[in-house]
C-alpha cells in the first residue's frame, strides 16, 4: 500500500503498524514523538496496535517544550 | 554550526516574548541550509505556549503540525524551536536539556531577564538522558 510519511510518498507492507513504521523510519527517541495520521493525533499507547491504511498521511512530531 | 537570523525576525521574536511576559513565549524556526552548512532562518513562527507558565513551555501540537506543513509547502527546512526566559538567562535549563530530544534541532533562547538588555542565543543539544552536551552556536543577526 502507499502512504505519505513526512510529506514523502512511500510503499509499505499491508498491515503495517505505527510502531513498525517508527522502527522502519529510524525515528530517534520515539518515546518523545507525537504521531498524527491524516491530521489527527493518536495516543502514544496505541502505536503497537494502530494499523495504517492505504493513503494515510503520517507525521512524526517531536514534543517541543522546556522550562526556565 | 552558524545560524543567520534577519533583524526583522529578531524583532518579531522580541515583541512576541515581551507581549507574553510573565509567561514564556515560544515558536519554531525554519529556513534554508547554505552550502557551508550555515542555517539561514527565513521564517519564524510565533506560537502559543499551551502551558501558559513563566516556568515552562509546550508548543501546541496542532500549531506545530500546521507550521511543519507550511514549511514544507514553502520549501523550508524545520530547524528547531525558540522560547523565551522572562526571568532567567539565555541558556538551556536542566528541563530544556532534558526535553531537547531532536539532535538535529537548533534551540534558541531569548532572555528578557534584564529588560533593557535582551539576549538571544542559539544552542545545539545532543546526547542521552543525563548526559546532554550543549554547544552554543554562532548567531549572526543581519
Amino acid at each position: 500500500m502507499k502512504i505519505t510519511v513526512a510529506g514523502e510518498k512511500k510503499d509499505v507492507k499491508d498491515g503495517l503498524t505505527v510502531a513498525e513504521l517508527i522502527v522502519q523510519e529510524e525515528v530517534e527517541t520515539p518515546e518523545y514523538v507525537t504521531v498524527s495520521i491524516n491530521e489527527e493525533f493518536i495516543k502514544n499507547d496505541t502505536f503497537d496496535t494502530y494499523v495504517l491504511q492505504d493513503g494515510d498521511d503520517v507525521e512524526f512530531l517531536y514534543f517541543m517544550g522546556g522550562g526556565r | 554550526m552558524k545560524i543567520i537570523l534577519r533583524r526583522e525576525d529578531y524583532n518579531r521574536m522580541y515583541e512576541h516574548a515581551k507581549a507574553n511576559v510573565p509567561e514564556e513565549a515560544c515558536g519554531l524556526i525554519a529556513g534554508k541550509e547554505l552550502e557551508d552548512g550555515t542555517r539561514k532562518i527565513t521564517k519564524v513562527y510565533l506560537l502559543e505556549n499551551i502551558d501558559h507558565s513563566n516556568e515552562h513551555f509546550s508548543i501546541d501540537p496542532k500549531e506545530h503540525l500546521a507550521a511543519i506543513k507550511n514549511m514544507r509547502a514553502n520549501g523550508l527546512l524545520p530547524f528547531g524551536n525558540w522560547h523565551s526566559h522572562p526571568e532567567t538567562p539565555s541558556r538551556p535549563s536542566e528541563e530544556d536539556k532534558r526535553l531537547a530530544n531532536d539532535s538535529r534541532a537548533t534551540y534558541m533562547i531569548f532572555s528578557l531577564e534584564h529588560e533593557d538588555e535582551p539576549v538571544l542565543n542559539a544552542f545545539h543539544i545532543e546526547g542521552n538522558d543525563g548526559e546532554r552536551t550543549v554547544r552554543k552556536e554562532e548567531l549572526e543577526i543581519i
